[in-house]
């Protein structure tokens, strides 16, 4: 099969955007009935212990150094301790302690209890355990207040049996239950025993508190791995270690596709600290396993070394031809035409450019990027008697289980996964291919083995953030507000028919729905490389060509960019009504407002310094964000601060929240910069970071980040606050030179940084 | 055999390939996964290891290399009684990883700073970091947590 038309048809990939896109509807109601619906099974299992324990109103009698299980994520220890699962990867994202502190608050636990494990993956028990798509806190608000709420009521409930006193008198704080009336008071560690034995309550007993109730969640609490990390615990997959484990290196064909036509297996045996060297032929599924040699050896290193001494003839017939040189040259050409296809249309755009004041057509691109998480791909399988179990650093965890029983060809129960901490996500572990090979030469090897990436594997094996290519036209009105838009999208396809996943453009991207008439074409150009969701997919692109336009807009209007922006927004709506994941132009307004004025909009600058500022709405998240940059004589670029205003509802985590935005900042910022992947001949050029500089310290600028904690429902903040750093920095270079820049990376450009 | 000193303690390794990168002594043979590997080229620092107090690109090093000089890992950076450094108490502190796959070695970039400039301006901060690569992009914490642990170890006199 043909590079692209593998690809296309990827059921993984497939899978990674589809959750991604799908709107909230009712994700977590979905999730939470089911949940409560066992846990309501497990309780009618309970009834009969509970009826003994619970009838008279003996002492408590806790028995010491025992944990009592209130449901799937609350356990409470008879010394106090309260054990709270957190069932989705810590990827970076901090929903470690994010998650567990929505539990706590509704528990009323007393935060110096906590302590904080990894669920085991179970999704008929926990519903969704994927870290992606900034959906977690989202989809997962509502079943984590519900579990620490009945957690809670139960305790309480425990309390009043053993008083005599109505439930409604037995309040809780800190850990503990209190009846005021008589003083009285037990900690939930003496209440453990009784309380879970207490039936689960019904959904519809519980009192979930109000906002102005909360005591936790808007606090700034560090990382509950923190201490670990700070330390060197092993933690993250690459540190995993069984007794008798081998290690294992898998070379693929550089060029995505290629066949082992023959290699110098015998040669690779025959080197020191080698245990063996096979062919594996793969499942034809990028996303899980491609052909390639499997090194076993006594060492990480030994297996790297032998790869110097491994020679295989690749057969290319199927593999990736991809050239970047030919690909930027054709997009040009192409960017004259008026586009293959309509994509979206609504009013009339050949009516309102007629009747235009001024118009202004403006061509924009932006490369290939690559994820580079800096713990470069790995993953530690044993397999056994027909089952394997798996140690992996993964976003999606459900799926690499499915992966893996696919690849094996056994069935998911013989499949166990352990998630361990994941040294960066940005969307290249929602795909398991490195899980998939590691359990392939396990079961070839028949010990414990760790599969290690090099960098250099992970940069020529990744799924790609899409180039993209953007002919865009506007139209002013007499008034100089903005009358018509129009978009010839040049992107890729890998069968011809759909465009690649992460390069498609979805219904709803700004500015549909704020302007009238509004008219996006497309063209598809034939790609092999493998192209996958990378932080805040499509929006981190088309962020920059939309929002650094509307400025140009602006400016050929002779307006204030701040002022252009919120005619646009204009009375505060919903652009999709009854859909609580789409745009309001309400909030957009309010970030916008909030920005301008933290960063100083409209103060004198000296020459060669300059704001910029830029909106964009993704993943259910407001943020605008002003650059404030300098440009000297030498082009020499200086990004002093970043003001990011964002609404994403209430923040559970102040200090994770600033965290994700200040993180993304310089995410944004890092690729603007520098980054770029190229391609020759179906091979990514870039091999480590001296080709693909990842911005270091002294390029950081400092980030100011400020929240309208409105009262919609929370959102995730892993990605929303990326998007318009890119524009906003490219308007602000426009502010200070006059220069506009209109293709990606900036270093490329002609700046030096 | 190669003879090393890692974290105070004596270890004699049968190792035949004296080219054998420390780091991966350090993680394969001793089990000291604290420290960790990113790119394998010295460009990303996520294993810098103390070389008689230098900071250090382990993957760079040759454990020949390794051999008559003390080698301390992040494993070693609190004390001996677990007290933690206070680069360490001002990393949680600040809250400052994400990921936290590069803290390792960026605490001993830091930790070998401030051993040699007890007050580091954000330009002598900026500049000794330079080799740390942090792809989640904590700099703005990582410079607050070193100015923090500054003034920590100051306040109390030197070596907490």
């Amino acid at each position: 099969m043909k590079a692209g038309e593998r690809l296309a048809r990827d059921p993984n990939i497939r899978a990674a955007f589809r959750e991604a896109d799908e709107r909230l509807n009712s994700a977590w109601e979905r999730v939470s009935r089911r949940t409560f619906l066992k846990l309501t099974g497990l309780a009618g299992g309970g009834l009969t212990l509970a009826a003994c324990s619970v009838k008279g109103t003996d002492p408590v009698s806790t028995e010491p150094g025992k944990d009592y299980e209130f449901n799937e994520f609350v356990n409470v220890g008879s010394d106090g301790t309260i054990l709270i699962y957190s069932k989705t990867p810590e990827i970076g994202q901090g929903i470690k302690t994010s998650f567990p502190m929505i539990v706590a608050e509704e528990l009323d636990a007393d935060w110096n209890d906590v302590v904080v494990e990894q669920a085991r993956i179970d999704t008929a028990v926990y519903g969704r355990q994927r870290a992606g798509g900034s959906r977690s806190i989202a989809t997962a608000w509502n079943q984590l207040r519900e579990a620490g709420a009945a957690a809670r009521l139960m305790l309480r409930r425990a309390a009043a049996e053993t008083w005599q006193v109505p439930v409604d008198e037995c309040l809780t704080a800190n850990s503990v239950v209190t009846h005021e009336a008589t003083g009285r008071r037990l900690t939930y560690g003496e209440l453990a025993d009784k309380a879970a034995a207490l039936p689960v309550p019904d959904k519809a007993e519980l009192r979930l508190k109000a906002r102005d109730e909360y005591t936790l969640i808007g606090e700034r609490i560090t990382g509950v791995d923190n201490e670990k990390v700070v330390t060197g615990q092993p933690l993250f997959g690459t540190d995993q270690s069984l007794p008798g484990m081998l290690y294992a290196s898998y070379s693929k064909c550089p060029a995505t596709g290629g066949r082992v036509a023959a290699a110098n297996l015998d040669d690779i045996r025959a080197l020191p600290g080698i245990r063996d060297a096979f062919v594996l032929e793969g499942n034809d599924l990028v996303s899980e396993l491609m052909p390639g040699v499997a090194i076993i050896g006594d060492s990480t290193w030994e297996t790297q070394q032998a790869r110097a001494h491994l020679s295989i003839d690749w057969d290319e017939t199927d593999a990736s031809k991809d050239s970047l040189s030919s690909i930027t040259a054709e997009a040009a050409r192409l960017s004259k035409e008026p586009g293959a296809e309509v994509l979206y249309e609504f009013g009339d755009v050949e009516q309102a450019f007629t009747g235009a004041a001024r118009i202004h057509e403006a061509f924009y691109s932006y490369p290939f990027v690559s994820h580079a998480p800096l713990e470069p791909q790995n993953c530690t399988a044993w397999y056994r008697d027909g089952a394997i179990e798996i140690w992996a650093p993964t976003q999606s965890p459900d799926q690499a289980i499915g992966s893996v029983a696919n690849v094996l060809g056994i069935p998911r129960e013989k499949v166990t996964l352990h998630v361990t901490r994941v040294g960066g996500g940005f969307g290249r572990r929602l795909m398991n291919d490195y899980v998939c090979e590691v359990a392939a030469i396990a079961r070839q090897v028949g010990a414990p083995v760790k599969l290690q990436w090099t960098r250099e594997d992970d940069m020529a094996h990744d799924f790609y953030r899409p180039a993209g290519y953007h002919a865009l036209r506007a139209a002013l009105d007499t008034s100089g507000s903005l009358s018509a838009w129009q978009d010839h999208f040049i992107t890729f396809t890998h069968d011809g028919k759909a465009p690649v996943r992460g390069g498609d453009m979805r219904p709803g991207e700004f500015p549909e729905g704020i302007i009238d008439d509004y008219k996006v074409t497309q063209t598809l150009l034939p790609l092999g490389t493998p192209c996958g969701p990378w932080r805040s997919p499509r929006s981190n692109a088309i962020a920059f060509a939309v929002q650094s336009f509307i400025h140009e807009m602006a400016n050929v209007a002779e307006r204030d960019h701040v002022d252009f922006l919120l005619e646009l927004m204009g009375e505060p709506r919903w652009l999709d009504p009854g859909n609580p994941r789409a745009m309001n132009t309400g909030r957009a307004a309010a970030v916008i407002k909030l920005a301008a004025e933290k960063a100083g909009w409209g103060q004198p600058l000296p020459e060669g310094r300059g704001l910029g500022l830029a909106f964009y709405f993704s993943h259910a998240g407001h943020f605008a964000e002003v650059a404030d940059v300098s440009v000297d004589a030498d082009r020499k670029l200086t990004v002093h601060r970043v003001t990011v205003a964002g609404d994403v509802g209430p923040i559970v985590n102040m200090s994770g929240a600033e965290n994700q935005c200040q993180g993304s900042v310089m995410d944004g910022l890092s690729t603007t910069l520098g980054l770029e992947i190229t391609i020759e001949n179906g091979r990514v050029q870039e091999s480590n970071f001296h080709q693909y500089p990842i911005m270091r310290m002294h390029n950081a600028p400092i980030v100011d980040v400020h929240f309208i904690q409105s009262d919609y429902p929370p959102t995730g903040l892993g990605e929303p606050a990326l998007p318009p750093l890119a524009p906003a920095v490219c308007n602000a270079i426009f502010a200070a030179t006059g220069q506009r820049v209109r293709t990606l990376p900036l270093s490329k450009e002609g700046f030096k940084v | 055999m190669v003879r090393l000193d890692v974290n105070g303690r004596q270890h004699e390794l049968d190792i035949a390939d004296g080219s054998t990168p420390l780091l991966w002594v350090l993680r394969d043979q001793l089990g000291l996964v604290g420290t960790k590997f990113g790119c394998g080229g010295g460009y990303c620092g996520a294993c810098t290891v103390h070389i008689d107090g230098r900071p250090v690109r382990s993957c760079l090093m040759p454990v020949s290399a390794a051999e008559g000089v003390a080698v301390t890992t992040i494993e070693n950076l609190a004390a001996p009684d677990k007290t933690l450094h206070p680069l360490q108490r001002a990393w949680i502190e600040h809250d400052v990883p994400q990921c936290g796959y590069c803290q390792a070695g960026q605490l001993m970039s830091a930790a070998a700073l401030l051993a040699r400039n007890a007050s580091p301006s954000d330009a002598d901060i900026d500049s000794a970091m330079r080799g740390n690569l942090c792809r989640c992009g904590t700099y703005q914490r990582i410079r607050a947590a070193i100015h923090s642990a500054a003034k920590a170890i100051n306040a109390t006199g030197g070596e907490s």
